[in-house]
């Protein structure tokens, strides 16, 4: 059996040739935000119209490859686009970060998946974004913003080389807080003192969305739970096949038991049990270092 | 010749030849090796011919069983594929994975005096035969303009496409995976039905005309309503099957180390992570397994996990060996692998090592008390029997629930267990979408989930005006005029299959 890649199918109105088919999913773009961060804007017509914040897409670069989710990071109806913004970590991300250029192609990627967002003008909202966080966090405060509410925008990184999408923020954010570990831009502190900053400011903030590390989500939730002020998070645990089927992406949320690729992603995060999430994430540390090794072996072997 | 009777056929049963449990557990090839052709033609001959045969109306999809058997006989094979392949478009697979003790061969006369006609082996060798010949039962399709979406490419959404496509309609099967297949793919392992088999049966279908477009996750990435709406299609098939494993609420079940049987066999089958890491997918998998069910999803998890170097497997049920809702031979096999089996214990609680990982299993011993809905006796605990097992992996098997995407997509009717609503008809509360296998009655057979699929077709044809007669036509000197019984052929709504047995 061949597998044979369609270019049409997924344009929209073009419908399949003749076969067995996968539909080609060509890179149109790519910009490195520093040496571990890295955009890839991905042609895929029909997902871009279908697309809402708060989705994800799961990816597979090569015939031997894994499947792994990464939340969509922005969205283009017109152009036809689904942008993604991946960090290199493991093995598959620095693989892609050597072979992902502009002109090649993905061996898939499906979705939308995920229930999207629940947006709506709710008054004031605190959109969070940390380190790999703040590209995902993105397509929600454009849709804030589109829907009318008051949107604050938090986002950190680590130091003033690091930051990205600052001027995408500004766009769509009615006030903006950076925060950095080390005060090279906007304030020295952590995302949760940026939080804290806001609601001092706006005793009326409705509703918080934070996304990046779980550490980092457990925190805000944390800083939100003695104001009572609705935080909803979007969990990314470890899956294979984003549609119901493994299992491998349970998460408990107050007590029960949710699958994070259809339930979710987004959860409230009050309710969220982040230890046991965070212990879950480790499972297969073993196997990543033993995977990132090997990579970096063969990548020495290569030179 | 004299008359078949009970008395002057065979008396034994043919034997499948088999890898040897301490030869197989080692590999992936297949445990059953199949059979030769002088064991098929042996085998054919214990067929009664029966003139009301009881065996075609306990098949799903209906094989004329004689007809084959006699085409064997007869020493006509490529024509025994024709036969098996107009109400089967999968034979090699069913042939394999078909519940036949429970089906054709249950109810076969000669088991009620010997052992019954070996009907799946015997399909399963003309299944192999026809994928190793690349005969293909390719009709006369005429093309009749209108275009059917299916979603899933299982076993009921591939029946579906084959009959829809041998109707003349121009078929696309949608399909979430990077393969097409479905549970046949990343459920069945490798050495029970091997990828092989299954890439062979699926260029069958592509060769039918069914185009398959993998990598499409319908309901989010458009809905049914847009693919009747928006993308042209007159009629839709959901078979999307029933994925979502159930856990059982006991505390450990978020340890490390703790999964699905689903995800066990997806990571295994689909994403080879046995290859790990020259395939990227990491399997997870311990020394020490406990798995808990004894279904056949059960069973594939055990025999899985025997041949991917766990040095103890360990079988939990709460009911007896006798209530084993598992095919009979599976058990067995996964007997001589090794596997240890716990009847009549239910686990309690799966135990932490301290560092967020299994550490082992308690349970506690079960006794069958009056029978229950399901008319098998219920368990129930023994006092003070509880017991603990060392696991460092635990696996469920204990059935699957209604995929949500459907349901959170679209306004279909749906069951109080989130299972697609149809009517005796496979149609659902949407004009024009149909819905069949898992899906509809919670997860089941291979071969139930096909025969859903051919209900379903035949409904379609119905709902978009398609007659057709279902008859096989392969007489070259037939009036080959537009006519037949006064019907002009080429009017929109007749479709005539013409089959070329043994074609290319």
């Amino acid at each position: 059996m061949s597998l044979r890649k369609n270019p049409q199918f997924h344009a929209l109105g073009a419908s399949a040739s003749d076969g067995y088919e996968a539909s080609a999913i060509t890179i149109t773009r790519r910009e490195d935000f520093s040496d571990v961060t890295y955009l890839l804007e991905v042609h895929h017509p029909m997902m871009a119209k279908a697309a809402r914040p708060g989705q994800f897409v799961i990816v597979m670069s090569h015939e031997n490859g894994e499947r792994i989710p990464l939340t969509i990071a922005d969205f283009d109806a017109e152009k036809g686009t689904i942008t993604l913004v991946i960090q290199a970590i493991g093995k598959t991300t620095k693989e892609m970060q050597r072979d992902c250029q502009v002109g090649t192609e993905l061996l898939s990627m499906t979705g939308p998946m995920g229930e999207p967002s629940h947006i709506a003008n709710v008054g004031k909202v605190v959109c969070v974004g940390g380190g790999l966080g703040v590209a995902p966090v993105f397509p929600q405060a454009r849709a804030y913003k589109q829907a009318g509410a008051y949107v604050i925008g938090v986002v950190g990184f680590r130091n003033k080389d690091l930051v990205f999408w600052d001027d995408k923020f500004n766009q769509y954010c009615d006030e903006l807080i950076i925060c950095s570990d080390d005060g090279s831009v906007g304030i020295q502190g952590r995302v949760t003192d940026g939080i804290l900053l806001a609601i001092e400011k706006h005793p009326d903030i409705q509703e918080v969305l934070a996304i990046g590390p779980p550490i980092m989500m457990k925190a805000c939730a944390e800083t939100t739970r003695p104001y009572g002020i609705k935080t909803t998070v979007s969990l990314n645990p470890v899956m294979v096949d984003g549609t119901g089927m493994c299992g491998g992406c349970r998460v408990k949320v107050g007590e029960q038991m949710k699958f994070a690729c259809v339930d979710g992603p987004e959860f409230d995060g009050h309710q969220v049990d982040f230890p046991d999430l965070m212990n879950r994430l480790g499972r297969f540390s073993k196997e990543e270092k033993q995977a990132v090794e090997k990579w970096t072996d063969s990548c020495k072997a290569r030179l | 010749m004299a008359k078949k009777t009970i008395r002057n056929i065979p008396q034994d049963r043919t034997a499948m030849p088999v890898q040897s449990p301490q030869e197989r557990v080692k590999n992936f090839s297949e445990v059953a090796i199949g059979y030769r052709k002088e064991d098929a033609i042996v085998e054919a001959e214990r067929c009664l011919m029966c003139p009301s045969p009881a065996c075609v109306s306990a098949c799903p999809v209906h094989i004329n069983i004689p007809g084959f058997i006699q085409k064997i006989v007869d020493k006509d094979y490529s024509g025994a594929y024709g036969v098996l392949s107009d109400a089967n478009p999968l034979a090699a697979i069913c042939g394999r994975v078909c519940p036949q003790e429970d089906q054709c061969e249950g109810v076969c006369p000669v088991g009620t005096r010997l052992e019954p006609v070996a009907i799946g082996r015997l399909e399963r060798w003309v299944g192999d035969l026809a994928i190793q010949e690349g005969w293909s039962n390719r009709p006369y399709i005429q093309s009749k303009g209108y275009k059917v979406g299916i979603i899933g490419s299982g076993p009921a959404g591939i029946a579906c496409a084959a009959d829809m496509a041998k109707a003349g309609c121009d078929v696309t099967i949608f399909e979430a995976f990077h393969k097409p297949g479905g549970v046949l793919r990343y459920g069945i392992p490798e050495f029970r039905l091997p990828d092989t088999v299954i890439a062979a049966e699926i260029d069958k279908l592509v060769q039918l005309g069914v185009k398959i477009e993998c990598n499409t996750l319908v309901g989010r990435l458009f809905t049914i309503k847009q693919m009747i709406e928006e993308l042209g299609f007159d009629t839709v098939f959901v078979g999307t099957g029933a994925g979502t494993p159930k856990f059982m609420s006991i505390p450990g079940e978020y340890l490390n180390g703790v999964l699905s049987a689903n995800e066990l066999l997806t990571r295994c089958n689909l994403m080879q992570a046995g290859d790990f890491p020259n395939h990227d997918t990491p399997l997870g998998l311990g020394k020490r397994v406990a798995i808990i069910g004894s279904g056949n999803t059960a069973m594939d998890a055990m025999r899985v996990s025997l041949r991917m170097g766990a040095e103890k497997v360990l079988c939990i049920y709460r009911r007896s060996h006798e209530e084993c809702p598992a095919r009979a031979e599976e058990v067995e096999h996964a007997e001589e692998e090794g596997v240890e089996f716990h009847w009549l214990s239910n686990p309690l609680e799966i135990l932490n090592d301290g560092n967020g990982n299994v550490a082992g299993i308690r349970c506690i011993k079960m006794e069958l008390g009056e029978p229950d809905d399901s008319g098998r006796r219920r368990p129930l605990p023994v006092p003070d029997s509880e017991f603990e097992l060392v696991a460092d992996t635990v696996i469920y098997a204990i059935g699957t629930s209604a995929n949500p995407i459907i349901g959170q997509t679209s306004n279909i009717k749906l069951n109080k267990w989130g299972f697609i609503e149809t009517d005796e008809r496979m149609a659902t509360s949407m004009a024009g979408v149909y819905a069949g296998g898992d899906i509809v009655t919670g997860g089941a057979t291979v071969i139930l989930a096909m025969g859903a699929g051919r209900q379903a077709a035949a409904s379609m044809k119905a709902y978009l005006g398609i007659r057709d007669t279902d008859v096989v036509y392969n007489n070259e000197r037939a009036d080959t005029e537009n006519k037949l019984f006064g019907i002009v052929r080429d009017e929109r709504n007749f479709s005539r299959i013409r089959t070329l047995q043994g074609a290319v």
